[in-house]
C-alpha cells in the first residue's frame, strides 16, 4: 500500500494512508476487546467456572464495560513519582505495540508498509517494549513497581536473544527479510509451512515451540509472569497505575501478545494461507489469518489456565542455557543446510 | 566472481596459519576449561605454551620476498612483522610459563589464565603484521582488553582490582585518542589502508598530522612512553607478578612494531612532521625512567620505570626513521625481552611464607641464601644497565648508532646521561644482593622458575652475543623488504 | 519536501536530545535521551536509505545497551547537588576541548567537501539487492578479517566478564534439574500401611 500517494495525489494519498491505519487500529481494539473476554472465558472454563456473563449476551460486551469504568475514573499519580516518565511510560507500551502492526500483512497485499527489513523492524520494536515496563516500574518510586521493572527488563532482554536467533532460522530457510515473502514461501500447503515443512522439521518444530515459550515470556505472559507475580510483587510495575494509564499499560500488553500470535502464524504457520492450499483472495486470507490467530491465542490463554509460574532462576535458566544453546546449534544447522543442500524451493 | 574472491580468501589464510592456530587453541580450550573448570589449567597451559611457540616458528618462516597484503589488505604479511611476531611468540610463552607455574604453586590455578594470555597473544601478532587503521585498533584493543582482565585477575585483592580499572580507564581513554586520531587521519586521507593513506599523504596538509599525534599519542600510551606512562608503576605494581612479567615482555614489542608499521609505512613521507614528537617521547622517557627510578623501594615499580626508559630506547631508534631505525628498534626489543622475563623470573622467586615479597630490601644479602640465582640476576642486571659485553650493550650501542646516524645528536646523548643515572639502580640493586646481610629467608626456587632466569641469562651471555651479527642481519633484511 | 522536513525535524531533536543528554539533573532522563537521540540517528539513517542499519542501531543500542545503561544508573543512588559542585571550575577546560573537537570536525568536513576520495560515489551494485545484502557482500568478504578479529574482541569482553565476577560459592543450594527429572517414585515415596488410631510409631 506505499502507492496510495501515486494513486491518490500527494493530500488524498496521505489522508487514504491515515484512514487505513485508523482503520487497522480500529480492527484491532475491536478484536482486543473480544479477545480480552475470550481469555477470561477460557480460564474460567478450565476452572468450571462460567467467566464474564452479565454484561450483554454471554457477556459479550464485559470488556466494553470495563474500558468505560476505566477511562471514567480519575487518574491517580503518587506524590512522589516521576510524573513526566509516569505518564510517559504507559503511552510508550501502547504507541509501541500499535507500531509494530504497521508491518504486519493481515492478507495478502494487506500491509501499511511492506518493508524490506520487516522482521528486523519487529524485533526492534518488540525490544524497545521493554521501556515502558522499566520506565513505568522506575517513575512509580516504590519498592515493588521497581522489582517488577526489573524484573520484566532482565526477562524480556534474555529472551530476545533466543527469539533473535529463532527468527534468524527462518530468514536463513526464507532468504529474506521481508514478511510478506515469507509468508508467501509457505503458500503450497501445510507441508510447505516453516513448522512442518519436510525436512527441515526436524529443527523449525522445534523452533516453533521454542518461539511459543519464548513468546510466553516476552509478553510477561504466565508461567513467566514474574514482573507482575500478584502473590510477591502485588502486581508488580503496574502497582501504582490506576485508570487510563492503567488501561494503556493492559492494552498495549494484550496487543503484544497478539502480535506474538501474529508472528508465530506468520513465521512457521503460513500466515494467510490454507492448510490445504494458497489463498491470494484478500478477504478470505483476512479471515484465514484471524482464525489462526485466534487459535494461537487460545493456546497462550491455555497456558496461563493451566502451568503454574516459574521461579525467577528457572526462568533465566531456561532462557540462557537451554534456549540460547539451543536456537544456536539451529542457526548452525539451517546454515549448513542452506549452503550445503540448498534453499528449500516450497513456495512454488 | 565469486568463486573467484573465494579462492582468494581461502588462499590468504594459509599466511595466517600462526593466528588461526591461537584462535582454534582459544576456542577448543574454552571448551575445554568450561567443562574440565580450573583442574584443566594445568593441560590448558602447556597446550598454550606449545602453540605459541610453534605460533612463533610458523611466523619467522613467513617471509615473502615483498610485503604481501592479505584479506583485501587488512594484514600485510612481510619479515618485520614475521620477525616480531615469532619473538612476541616465544616471549609469550615465556612468560605463559612462568606465570603458570607461579599460579599452579599458590594455588590460585584458573584455567582462563592461558587462554587469555593466548588471546592477548593473537592482538599482538595482529598488531605486529596491521595494515589498515581498522586491524590496528582491533588488534590493539583485543591485545589491552585481555591485559585489562589479566591485571584484574587477582580479583580479591584490592591492589589487583585497583590495577585493572586504572589500566582500564586510562587505556579507554588512550583508545579513544587513537580512535580518534585513525578517524582524523581517514577525513584527510579518504582510505583507512595504510597503503592508499602512504599515497594521499604528502597533500594531507595540517589535519593529517593531527590526526598522527593523536594516534601515536593513543600508541604511546600502549607503549607506556613518558609523558603517557602515568598509569605504568601503578598497575606494574598492583597487577599479579606474573602478569606484570607478561606486561613487561610481549606487549611492548607488538606496540614498538606497530609504531614502526604506521610511522615509516603510511606516514613514511611525513617523516619530519612525526620526528620532533617522537624525539620529544623518547627523551621524556629515557629521563623520567631513568630519574624517578632512583626513588622507587619496590621492586616492580622499579621495573615499572626501567621499562619507560628502555622503551626511550627504542623509540630513539624509531625516531632516526628508516628501515635503519626500524631495525634497531626490533634488535633492541629482542634483547631486552628475554632480559626483562629473566629479571621478572628472579622476583617471581622472591617468596616467603607463602607471600610475594617485592620490596627491594627484601632482596638483601640474596648472595649468601641463593648465590645462583644473585649471579644471575646480576648478570642480567649489568646486560639491562648496559655493560659490556653483555648483549644489552650491544641493544643500547645498536639504538644509539642509529640514532647519531640520522644526525639525532643531542638525543644520543640523553640517552647515554639516562643510561649513566639507571646504571645507579642496578648497581644498588646488585650491592643489596651481595654486600648487605641477609634478610628472612626466601622459599625455595622452582625449577621452572629457575630454569627461566637461566635461560634468560644464557640468552643475555653470551647466546644474543653470538648470535647478535645474525640478529642485526636478519632485522635489517626484514625491515628492508617491510620499508623499502 | 517531506523527506527534506523529516530530516530536519529528525536532526533537530536528534542534536536537542543530545544536548539534553549532558544537561538535564537526573541521570535516568539523560539515559531515557540518548534513547531518544539514538532512536532519531536511526530515523536519519532510514532517510539515508540504510533501513538495516537503522534497525540494528535500534535492535542493539536502544533495545540491549541503552537498557542496561538504564538499568545500571537506576540502581545506583546518585548525589545530583554533589555530582553538580565543581562543575563550573571545569567548565573553562571543557570548553577549550569542545571547541577545539568542533574545529577540527570542520576541517573534516571542509575536506570531505573538497577531497576527491568523497565525490566518487560508491560502486553501485545492481538493482534488487537489499541493503541487508549489500552490508553482508562487504562484511563476509572485504572485511572479512575485521569482522573475525570484532567476534574475537567480544569473545575476551565475555570472558573477561566471566572471570571478574563469577564467584563459586560454597553452600548454596543449587537446583539440579536433571536429578529433579531423574527421581522415581520408588525413591520418592514409601506407602506405609496405616492402621487407624495406631500411627506409624
Amino acid at each position: 500500500m506505499g502507492g496510495l500517494i501515486e494513486d491518490f495525489g500527494p493530500v488524498w494519498g496521505f489522508w487514504a494512508g491515515v484512514g487505513q491505519i485508523l482503520l487497522i487500529m480500529i480492527y484491532l481494539l475491536l478484536s482486543l476487546a473480544f479477545l480480552l473476554l475470550f481469555d477470561r472465558k477460557v480460564w474460567a472454563a478450565v476452572q468450571l467456572r462460567k467467566g464474564p456473563n452479565v454484561v450483554g449476551p454471554f457477556g459479550l460486551l464485559q470488556s466494553f464495560a470495563d474500558f468505560l469504568k476505566f477511562v471514567l475514573k480519575e487518574i491517580v499519580i503518587p506524590a512522589g513519582a516521576n510524573k513526566t516518565v509516569f505518564i510517559l511510560a504507559p503511552l510508550l507500551t501502547f504507541t509501541l505495540a500499535f507500531a509494530s502492526w504497521a508491518v504486519i500483512p493481515f492478507a495478502n497485499g494487506v500491509v501499511i508498509a511492506d518493508l524490506n527489513v520487516g522482521i528486523l523492524y519487529l524485533f526492534a520494536i518488540s525490544s524497545l517494549g521493554v521501556y515502558g515496563i522499566i520506565m513505568g516500574g522506575w517513575a512509580s518510586n516504590s519498592k515493588y513497581p521497581f522489582l517488577g521493572g526489573l524484573r520484566s527488563a532482565a526477562q524480556m532482554v534474555s529472551y530476545e536473544v533466543s527469539i533473535g536467533f529463532i527468527l534468524i532460522t527462518v530468514l536463513l530457510l526464507v532468504g529474506s527479510l521481508n514478511i510478506t515473502q515469507i509468508v508467501e514461501n509457505q503458500r503450497a500447503g501445510v507441508w510447505a509451512w516453516h513448522a512442518f515443512a519436510w525436512p527441515t522439521i526436524f529443527i523449525m518444530f522445534p523452533m516453533f515451540v521454542m518461539f511459543f515459550i519464548s513468546a510466553l515470556a516476552e509478553t510477561n505472559r504466565p508461567p513467566f509472569d514474574l514482573p507482575e507475580a500478584e502473590s510477591e510483587l502485588v502486581a508488580g510495575y503496574q502497582v501504582e497505575y490506576s485508570s487510563t494509564p492503567y488501561l494503556l499499560f493492559m492494552i498495549g500488553e494484550y496487543l503484544n501478545i497478539t502480535l506474538m500470535c501474529a508472528m508465530l502464524n506468520i513465521l512457521f504457520l503460513g500466515g494467510w494461507h490454507l492448510p490445504w492450499g494458497p489463498v491470494d483472495n484478500p478477504v478470505l486470507g483476512f479471515i484465514v489469518f484471524a482464525v489462526k490467530m485466534w487459535a494461537m491465542f487460545f493456546m497462550f490463554a491455555m497456558v496461563k489456565a493451566f502451568v503454574p509460574r516459574y521461579r525467577y532462576d528457572q526462568l533465566m535458566r531456561l532462557g540462557w542455557k537451554i534456549f540460547l544453546p539451543t536456537s544456536l546449534v539451529a542457526v548452525a544447522i539451517a546454515a549448513g543446510y542452506v549452503t550445503y543442500v540448498g534453499r528449500p524451493v516450497i513456495g512454488g | 566472481m565469486e568463486a573467484e574472491l573465494a579462492a582468494r580468501l581461502v588462499a590468504d589464510l594459509a599466511w595466517v596459519r600462526p593466528e588461526l592456530l591461537l584462535v582454534g587453541f582459544v576456542l577448543i580450550g574454552t571448551l575445554v576449561g568450561a567443562w574440565g573448570g580450573d583442574r584443566s589449567a594445568g593441560v590448558l597451559s602447556g597446550g598454550a605454551v606449545l602453540v605459541l611457540i610453534i605460533a612463533a616458528a610458523l611466523s619467522f618462516g613467513q617471509h615473502p620476498e615483498a610485503p604481501l597484503p592479505v584479506f583485501n589488505g587488512a594484514l600485510a604479511i612481510d619479515g618485520y612483522g614475521a620477525f616480531a611476531k615469532g619473538v612476541i611468540g616465544l616471549a609469550a610463552a615465556a612468560t605463559l610459563l612462568l606465570g603458570a607455574d607461579r599460579f599452579a604453586r599458590s594455588n590460585a590455578r584458573r584455567f582462563e589464565f592461558p587462554l587469555l594470555v593466548a588471546l592477548s597473544a593473537i592482538g599482538m601478532f595482529v598488531m605486529a603484521s596491521a595494515n589498515d587503521l581498522i586491524t590496528l585498533y582491533v588488534g590493539l584493543e583485543l591485545q589491552s582488553l585481555a591485559a585489562y582482565v589479566l591485571a584484574a585477575f587477582r580479583r580479591d585483592d584490592a591492589r589487583s582490582s585497583e590495577a585493572g580499572l586504572k589500566y582500564f580507564v586510562l587505556g579507554a581513554l588512550a583508545s579513544g585518542l587513537l580512535l580518534y586520531g585513525a578517524s582524523l587521519i581517514y577525513g584527510f586521507t579518504g582510505s583507512v589502508r595504510f597503503d592508499l593513506i602512504a599515497q594521499a599523504a604528502p597533500s594531507g596538509g595540517i589535519g593529517l598530522v593531527f590526526g598522527l599525534v593523536f594516534l601515536i599519542c593513543g600508541l604511546a600510551f600502549k607503549l607506556s612512553a613518558a609523558p603517557f606512562h602515568m598509569w605504568t608503576p601503578d598497575v606494574y605494581e598492583g597487577a599479579p607478578t606474573p602478569v606484570t612479567a607478561f606486561f613487561a615482555a610481549a606487549p611492548k614489542l607488538a606496540a614498538v612494531a606497530l609504531l614502526a608499521r604506521v610511522l615509516l609505512g603510511p606516514f613514511g613521507e611525513l617523516t619530519d612532521q612525526w620526528r620532533q614528537v617522537i624525539m620529544a617521547l623518547a627523551a621524556f622517557s629515557l629521563v623520567i625512567g631513568a630519574f624517578i627510578a632512583l626513588a622507587q623501594t619496590n621492586i616492580k615499580r622499579l621495573m615499572a620505570y626501567s621499562s619507560i626508559h628502555n622503551v626511550g630506547f627504542a623509540l630513539m631508534a624509531l625516531a632516526a626513521g628508516g628501515a635503519q631505525g626500524a631495525s634497531a628498534a626490533l634488535v633492541y626489543m629482542t634483547i631486552y625481552l628475554p632480559t626483562t622475563i629473566g629479571i621478572f623470573a628472579g622476583i617471581l622467586a622472591m617468596r616467603r611464607d607463602g607471600e610475594d615479597v617485592e620490596t627491594i630490601d627484601d632482596l638483601s644479602g640474596l648472595a649468601t641464601r641463593k648465590p645462583w640465582l644473585a649471579m644471575l640476576l646480576t648478570a642480567l642486571m649489568f646486560s639491562v644497565a648496559g655493560i659490556p659485553p653483555l648483549a644489552g650493550f650491544l641493544g643500547k650501542y645498536v639504538t644509539i648508532t642509529a640514532a647519531i646516524g640520522a644526525g639525532l645528536w643531542p638525543l644520543a646523548v640523553i640517552a647515554v646521561v639516562a643510561t649513566v643515572v639507571s646504571a645507579g639502580y642496578y648497581l644498588n640493586l646488585i650491592k643489596v644482593m651481595w654486600v648487605n646481610p641477609p634478610a628472612a629467608p626466601l622459599m625455595p626456587t622452582g625449577p621452572t622458575v629457575a630454569l627461566t632466569a637461566g635461560a634468560a641469562t644464557l640468552l643475555v651471555f653470551p647466546g644474543l652475543v653470538i648470535a647478535f651479527g645474525w640478529i642485526t642481519q636478519a632485522a635489517t633484511t626484514a625491515a628492508l623488504t617491510s620499508f623499502p | 519536501m517531506v523527506e527534506a522536513i523529516a530530516f530536519y525535524v529528525l536532526a533537530a531533536v536528534a542534536i536537542a536530545s543530545a544536548f539534553a543528554v549532558v544537561s538535564v539533573r537526573n541521570p535516568v532522563h539523560a539515559v531515557l535521551f540518548l534513547i531518544l537521540t539514538f532512536f532519531n540517528a536511526a530515523g536519519l539513517f532510514v532517510l539515508l536509505g540504510a533501513e538495516f542499519l537503522a534497525m540494528l542501531l535500534v535492535v542493539v543500542y536502544v533495545g540491549a545497551v541503552a537498557v542496561l545503561f538504564l538499568f545500571v544508573v537506576m540502581m545506583l543512588d546518585v548525589d545530583f547537588v554533589e555530582l553538580k559542585q565543581g562543575f563550573l571550575s571545569y567548565a573553562p577546560l571543557g570548553g577549550v576541548v569542545a571547541a577545539l573537537i568542533l574545529a577540527e570536525m570542520l576541517l573534516v568536513t571542509g575536506a570531505v567537501r573538497t577531497s576527491a576520495a568523497f565525490t566518487d560515489k560508491p560502486a553501485g551494485l545492481p538493482d534488487g539487492i537489499t541493503n541487508a545484502e549489500r552490508i553482508g557482500r562487504v562484511l563476509y568478504t572485504d572485511y572479512l578479517l575485521h569482522f573475525q578479529l570484532a567476534g574475537l574482541v567480544l569473545f575476551v569482553a565475555m570472558i573477561g566478564a566471566i572471570v571478574l565476577t563469577l564467584r563459586k560459592r560454597t553452600g548454596v543450594k543449587r537446583q539440579d534439574v536433571s536429578a529433579q527429572v531423574g527421581r522415581t517414585r520408588k525413591q520418592a515415596v514409601e506407602l506405609k500401611d496405616v492402621r487407624p488410631g495406631q500411627g506409624l510409631g
